[in-house]
């Protein structure tokens, strides 16, 4: 089973060590932001941030708590962006990390289509509008570091251990023990289901709609949707071709075709 | 006929066209030194825009005519449609032309182009839509040249078609149904993302159907415009004949609709008043409803108003919805909102002033609309049945 990451949304407490951790570890730049009265900043993730903090304040008056919430690409069981691309510029590898291959193995491929930020449930793919010859640019699960068996770097960043790095099965034990043991969280793993599931997984103590995750997700996996319909390609070209071919010569007409050539002529360019 | 040489009238009409081409290629070359970012409104939220959604999806639906009359004509030989059978070939054919053009100038990194063609994403949809709208332009070319050859002599060439022809003919409608749907297709994958009233399983059908309903009524529309502007008497016989199968066709399309609704249980987000159920009943009372009526009541359909207006309903009416399919039923769940940048229009208005003037120039130039006496006796001849 591979690895992925819980994240106890009730012990993170909106310091941004994992977003200042992986622009120094991936060499990212920092753009500066305009002062938007939000607390969140970044307000969203670009090519150049993989991750953020959003913020959201959420209950009533005494009752108000703020509710920190880090995000970046989920990297999904079976990813969407892995299925939607046409040259195959996504994988999934063993350990769990979905890489975006041009930047990650040194290949190719991409076109720049951005098929993939449509297909990505979470809106994760960015792409470098600025550059000439953009890449799509995305949390990698610090790849390179879980190949030298060390934890991604903004796991190693976090002070409160709202992060754990680990396997994805022992993670979901984790998970329901901590929320069995303590009737303050939500009742919900967010990832253990959500489209096939994915390697990055949430508890909370808040519920889920109020934190702006997408709740009704389908439990179904996204490529599997897509297969559902692709897989009767072969037999559409085939069947459709073969009946048309019959077709064709059924109603042949008796009479031997028409001259086409004597029928149509180029139009006079008259006024 | 064949000794005449080369020919381009020049109209004012036509040097405006002209300017418009050269400031959408001027655009598209600084599109391609300085980056997407630079000249379009796309971004993170939207990544796919006017160029994909209008001048991709629209184009290849618009160029449906091309594989439904080939259908019509060269697989059930109904031919009485024949004289019609070329222009709607030719049109096909520009419109796939824009869309290559259109895709070429959208992917970020163009000089990677051709690398689905070598690395097999196959489990995307994509990798389906691009193989075969490569192909099929690669066939409309070759089919073409069936046509090209009658003027630009080379009789070895031609022969060699002549031979291919029945293979490319039969391909030249399994791709175009294939891709036409999974055009649709490329939309399943927004699961969660496109509004229910537009997401269904069953949108490659409904993409793939419609493209096929609103052959017909590009081919009365263009044809139309085409006698106007060279004065020539509109081909109506035909363009009322053809109103039976569009008609059936959105009959079904509608009805497959409302159980597609039903079934999901979405039904009666059509009324909740919000911005995407209006544009939903406008899609289907006004471009689907109306022209139903229209074709069937008989002194509607008979005259040329008539079926003009109803076919040109059917036309802009597939573009709504392609419209409200990347746009609209998007729209929701991105948040933000997008409008194209005057260079993404300007680009996407040269594009299509290149498919007038190409139109244009090969109408006038090779042998495509049917000859004139043709088209005095239309009636007669088509009533008698033509050349059974
Ligand atoms: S969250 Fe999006 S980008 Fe990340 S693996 Fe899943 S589909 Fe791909
Ligand atoms: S933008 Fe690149 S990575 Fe994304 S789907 Fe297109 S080719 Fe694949």
């Amino acid at each position: 089973m591979s690895n992925g990451v819980l994240v106890d949304i009730s012990k993170c407490i909106g310091c941004r060590s994992c977003v200042t951790a992986c622009k120094t570890w991936n060499d990212l730049p920092v753009k500066t932001s305009q002062n938007t009265n939000q607390w969140d900043a970044p307000v969203d993730l670009d090519s150049d941030t993989w991750t953020r903090i959003s913020c959201h304040i959420v209950g009533e008056g005494n009752q108000r708590k703020w509710r920190f919430v880090k995000r970046q690409c989920m990297h999904c069981n079976e990813p969407a962006c892995e299925s939607a691309c046409f040259t195959h510029s996504f994988e999934k590898t063993e350990e769990g990390a979905v890489i975006y291959k041009p930047t990650e193995l040194d290949k190719d491929y991409c076109v720049g289509c951005r098929y993939c930020m449509i297909a990505c449930p979470f809106n994760i793919p960015k792409f470098q509008y600025e550059k000439t010859f953009p890449y799509v640019q995305k949390c990698r699960f610090c790849y390179d570091r879980l190949l030298e068996n060390e934890r991604p770097a903004c796991i190693t960043a976090c002070p409160t251990g709202a992060l754990k790095y680990g396997n994805q099965e022992e993670l979901l034990a984790e998970a329901r023990q901590r929320i069995n043991s303590n009737p303050g969280y939500v009742n919900q793993i967010y990832g253990e289901k959500e489209y096939g599931g994915t390697s990055w997984m949430y508890i909370s103590d808040v519920p889920f709609e109020q934190l702006g995750f997408r709740t009704n997700a389908t439990q179904k996996s996204i490529p599997s949707y897509t297969w559902d319909v692709l897989k009767w390609t072969p037999y559409i070209f085939v069947g459709w071709g073969a009946l048309l071919t019959a077709m064709r010569f059924f109603t042949k007409p008796k009479e031997e075709g028409h001259n086409e050539a004597e029928m149509y002529a180029p139009v006079d360019p008259k006024e | 006929m064949y000794g005449r040489n080369w020919s381009f009238r020049i109209t004012w009409f036509r040097i405006l066209l002209i300017l418009f081409v050269l400031g959408a290629v001027a655009a598209a070359l600084y599109r391609f030194i300085y980056g997407l970012g630079a000249v379009t409104n796309l971004n993170n939220d939207w990544p796919w825009g006017l160029w994909i959604g209008f001048d991709l999806l629209c184009g290849i639906a618009l160029a449906g005519g091309g594989f439904s009359t080939a259908l019509i004509v060269h697989v059930l030989h109904k031919d009485k449609y024949l004289p019609i059978a070329r222009a709607a070939l030719l049109t096909s054919l520009l419109g796939y032309i824009i869309s290559l053009v259109s895709l070429f100038l959208d992917i970020g990194r163009w000089f990677n182009f051709w690398r689905p063609f070598f690395y097999w994403g196959f489990h995307s949809v994509l990798f389906e839509v691009f193989w075969c709208i490569a192909l099929y332009t690669t066939i409309q070319v070759l089919e073409f040249g069936d046509i090209f050859f009658e003027k630009v002599k080379f009789p070895a060439l031609k022969k060699i078609l002549g031979y291919m022809m029945t293979p490319l003919l039969i391909l030249g409608i399994v791709l175009p149904s294939l891709h036409q749907s999974s055009l649709g297709s490329l939309y399943i994958v927004a699961v969660d993302k496109l509004y229910p009233l537009w997401w269904s399983m069953l949108i490659p059908f409904f993409f793939v159907w419609s493209a096929f309903f609103l052959g017909p009524a590009m081919v009365t529309v263009e044809g139309t415009l085409a006698a106007k502007a060279y004065g020539r008497n509109p081909e109506l016989p035909v363009f009322q004949s053809m109103t039976k199968v569009t008609m059936w066709m959105m009959i079904i399309y509608f009805i497959v609709k409302m159980i597609d609704l039903n079934y999901r249980g979405v039904f009666g987000m059509a009324f909740n008043g919000s911005h995407e159920s209006n544009m939903f009943l406008i899609e289907m009372i006004v471009f689907i409803l109306l022209p139903i009526f229209m074709y069937a009541i008989p002194s509607i359909r008979t005259r040329l108003w008539g079926v003009v207006t109803a076919s040109l309903l059917v036309v802009v009416g597939v573009v709504f919805n392609r419209m409200n399919v990347v746009f609209t039923g998007m729209a929701k769940s991105v948040g933000s909102s997008y409008f194209p940048s005057i260079w993404e229009l300007l680009i996407t208005i040269g594009m299509w002033s290149f498919l007038a003037l190409a139109y244009l120039f090969i109408v006038e130039n090779f042998s495509i609309l049917p000859k004139e006496e043709h088209t005095h006796t239309t009636t007669r001849i088509y009533d008698t049945g033509f050349h059974a």
